[in-house]
């Protein structure tokens, strides 16, 4: 039954899933974790137990997120390896040092230091449990650093040359890691990952006031949130801007896509929606505004922007997902941009804790930065096809000498994984943030783990009550 | 560009290294794994707590070697990444699977209640067993050798199973138990630590069979191996290895005897690193046996190069914070959770 099956398209399926998944679980614990190590400095300065309250929450689902961001991490080591070793073989020498400088610099000191975070508490001073948070809150922006690098090599490929074996070989490590798309996709992703937790932590943060509940905890949850939406939302709007012009400079049939126009031209509309159709070669049905493409794009209202016709159609990205991934991720990031205006107007009132309909507005854009980077990463991704490595290694040229039939059964078991693992971590992350800031004395940090045996009595098994 | 080439031997430095990580994943990784292995064989549900959380601070660590010594092979030999991968494609995602299930346990496992509970447990348990049982059989089919033409795996898509590396799979449950075992002596007491003791002293004596099974199988199964061991003077040059580790074996199982807390887990290690460098020497210098070597595979020397600044400088640190973390959660763990 597999024999039709095309390996690569299985290839790229699976692994547009595995790193959906993965990207998920980053995109909030790179913003968690830096939130984390701000909470825990003002409860150091000002005692506020509050602070410690919410750090104790918090630092729950950050370590429910962070375990599912490891193991489905490590698959992500793996699947460069499993479904594309000809991608692997070629470009090894320009990315394996890249991946390997982010496991040497980030990964491990996040391991080392996230067990400190949780069950250090009665075994460090307070100031050395700050400094493991910060420290891993660090590690998962050194770890962003180096795997944007890689990634965004494969965007925008300079520093190598190609040998006589077909293989890649660096000629400048500079070039390679500081490649021209690298500084916009870093600041645009740190800042979608800070988006994405705030989003999350105000959602949170109104559901307790809306509720009622645990008040204290949830005015510095929102109001911390709403400091994001109102100053990091529209700076986001900028880089996004940014590195939109980069692409243009760079990936043009990227940005074609994007838009949604097929011929080249002077004074191109900005099509709002329409229907691109990838075989007749237009956008159906497309809502324009005249001239506006143009002045995005080149800040000219008849500047000229190329079509994907410029493009033989074996070189033209799948357009319809990476025109509609692209106006779902600006779509939510204009509702955050919004959120933040609308949070001033009613600080300004006295209102901003108070007003029900906000409540539930923020309450339904809990989930919008992570549907927003998976459109964003969507389309970078998809619109760097049928390219691996821009200009130089087609995706269908990049695949394992493996069966589809191989590829179809572990997709199918990732999925069901995922799914099922997926779906617990939810529920128990629901179920803490039902419990809320304030629980039971507290135990936790411990982890169950005694102090050294020196100011122990040893207790053995007796007595205690079986949690 | 800066290149070390001219200045020592880079692909033998990565060799050496990309062995190390390796084994420390083995070793490390060995010890939580195995522990999820005897998890269900424990008496209590308080034991199981205990188990639980001896190795809750450091698995994710441990498992980060894993990582590494993936990194390691493509930054270092994306040859040999390129050609294992797909050549061991189905047990390396059912590890990957096994992981993850085991992975999240520690999580889920303190938050849920009552009958979802047995759910993780039961994850942790086969996780690590399943993931234990294919790194065994990754290194059994490795060991027998795997076809290449090319730069490309020629082999079909189930090559790497045979009744040979199922029998290297099971060995490694019962390595890795063993593991597991001496290192729940170290970390708990009373109850906890009396089963250990039991649970160490009865895998061992399977952890003997299987290291001889394997010390006399494999140079019968290759006249290349067969002749490195068994040439003289190679013979008494390489004779120590295996007496040391028959030594080693029987010390633990006098350590469990006696009640000896801390010497039986270190001796364990001992045993592993004797077995392992014993499989070193039969591969060597195949990083692909018997097709690739490790020069061949080697990745540009500007590659190696620029990770091995970062190795001299990160890998000494990372060893001295690695430390500082087992050292702080040094002592018996306990069975509370509040988790």
């Amino acid at each position: 039954m597999f024999e039709n099956l095309d390996p690569t398209l299985l290839a790229r399926i699976q692994f547009a899933f595995t790193i959906s998944f993965h990207i998920l679980f980053p995109a909030f614990t790179i913003g968690l974790a830096s939130w984390l190590a701000v909470i825990e400095w003002r409860w150091l300065r000002t005692g506020n137990q509050i602070y410690a309250d919410v750090y104790r929450m918090w630092v729950k689902i950050f370590a429910v997120t962070f375990g599912m961001g490891v193991v489905s991490g490590v698959v992500m080591a793996f699947q460069f390896g499993t479904n594309w070793s000809r991608f692997a073989d070629a470009g090894g020498n320009v990315l394996g040092p890249l991946l390997g400088y982010e496991v040497l610099t980030a990964f491990f000191l996040e391991a080392s230091f996230l067990g400190v975070m949780l069950f250090g508490w009665n075994r460090v001073s307070p100031k050395m449990h700050f400094a493991s948070t910060v420290i891993v809150a660090a590690g998962t922006l050194i770890s962003a650093f180096w795997i944007l690098s890689a990634n965004s090599w494969m965007q925008t490929p300079q520093g190598f040359r190609v040998g006589q074996d077909g293989l890649l070989y660096p000629t400048s490590w500079l070039e390679i890691i500081f490649n021209p798309s690298f500084p916009f996709r870093f600041a645009h992703m740190v800042t979608a990952a800070y988006l994405t937790t705030a989003f999350t932590v105000a959602g949170i943060g109104a559901y307790y006031l809306w509720r009622q509940i645990h008040v204290q905890h949830a005015r510095v949850m929102f109001g911390m949130a709403m400091i994001m939406a109102i100053f990091v939302a529209p700076m986001q709007g900028v880089f996004g801007d940014l590195h939109g012009l980069n692409t243009l400079e760079h990936q043009p049939a990227k940005v074609a896509a994007m838009e949604g126009l097929w011929e080249t031209q002077r004074g191109a509309p900005l099509v709002l929606f329409g229907w691109p159709d990838q075989e007749a070669e237009k956008t159906k049905y497309a809502l324009e505004i005249p001239g506006l493409s143009s002045l995005i794009l080149t800040h000219d209202l008849d500047g000229e922007v190329k079509g994907l016709k410029e493009w033989p159609a074996d070189e033209r990205p799948p357009v319809a997902l990476v025109f509609w991934a692209f106006r779902l991720m600006v779509g939510i990031g204009v509702l955050m941009i919004a959120t933040g205006v609308i949070a001033i107007v009613l600080y300004l009132r006295k209102r901003l804790f108070d007003t029900r309909w906000f409540q539930y507005w923020c309450m339904a854009l809990t989930p919008a930065g992570f549907i927003a980077v998976l459109a964003g990463w969507f389309v970078t991704e998809v619109g760097r096809q049928p390219w691996i490595v821009q200009g130089l290694l087609r995706t269908s040229d990049a695949t394992s000498p493996v069966i589809g039939a191989s590829v179809a059964i572990s997709l199918t078991a990732f999925v069901i994984v995922y799914g099922f693992v997926f779906g617990a971590g939810s529920y128990y992350i629901l179920k803490l943030i039902g419990k809320g800031p304030v629980g039971e004395p507290e135990a936790y940090g411990d982890h169950g783990v005694e102090k050294p045996p020196i100011v122990t009595e040893l207790t053995g098994e007796k007595g205690g009550l079986h949690v | 560009m800066f290149s070390f080439e001219s200045l020592v031997d880079l692909p033998l430095i990565w060799y050496g290294l990309i062995a190390t990580a390796i084994f420390l994943y083995i070793l490390l990784d060995g010890f939580d794994l195995g522990v999820g292995i005897l998890f269900p064989f424990a008496p209590t549900d308080r034991c199981r707590d205990r188990m639980m959380n001896s190795i809750a601070p450091f698995w994710d660590g441990n498992e980060t070697w894993l990582i590494l010594g993936g990194g390691g092979l493509l930054a270092a030999f994306p040859l040999a990444y390129a050609v294992i991968m797909p050549a061991l494609y189905i047990p390396v995602i059912i590890m990957l699977l096994g992981l993850i299930f085991r992975g999240v346990a520690f999580e889920f496992r303190f938050k849920a209640t009552g009958k979802s509970r047995r759910i993780w447990d039961d994850a942790f348990h086969f996780g690590s067993l399943v993931a234990a049982f294919m790194q065994g059989v990754i290194i059994g089919a490795i060991v027998q050798g795997i076809e290449v033409e090319g730069r490309t795996y020629a082999g079909g898509a189930f090559g790497w199973l045979n009744a040979y590396s199922v029998m290297t799979g099971v060995a490694v449950v019962f390595g890795y138990a063993l593991l597991g075992g001496t290192w729940l002596v170290m970390k708990t007491d009373s109850e906890t630590q009396v089963w250990a003791r039991k649970s160490a002293s009865y895998v061992i004596g399977y952890v003997a069979i299987f290291l001889a099974i394997v010390s006399i199988s494999m140079p019968i199964m290759n006249p290349e191996i067969r002749m490195r061991w068994f040439s003289v003077p190679n013979f008494f040059f390489l004779l120590p290895i295996p007496t040391a580790s028959l030594i080693m074996l029987i010390i633990i199982w006098r350590d469990l005897h006696k009640g000896r807390e801390y010497r039986p887990f270190l001796l364990s290690f001992g045993v592993f690193l004797t077995g392992y460098i014993g499989i070193a020497i039969s591969m060597w210098p195949y990083i692909v046996p018997f097709e690739i070597t490790f020069r061949q595979a080697a990745a540009a020397p500007e590659s190696q190069s620029l990770l091995l600044v970062g190795t001299a400088i990160m890998l000494p640190l990372i060893l001295l914070y690695v430390g500082y973390c087992y050292y702080l959660f040094r002592g018996k763990a306990s069975h509370e959770s509040a988790y």
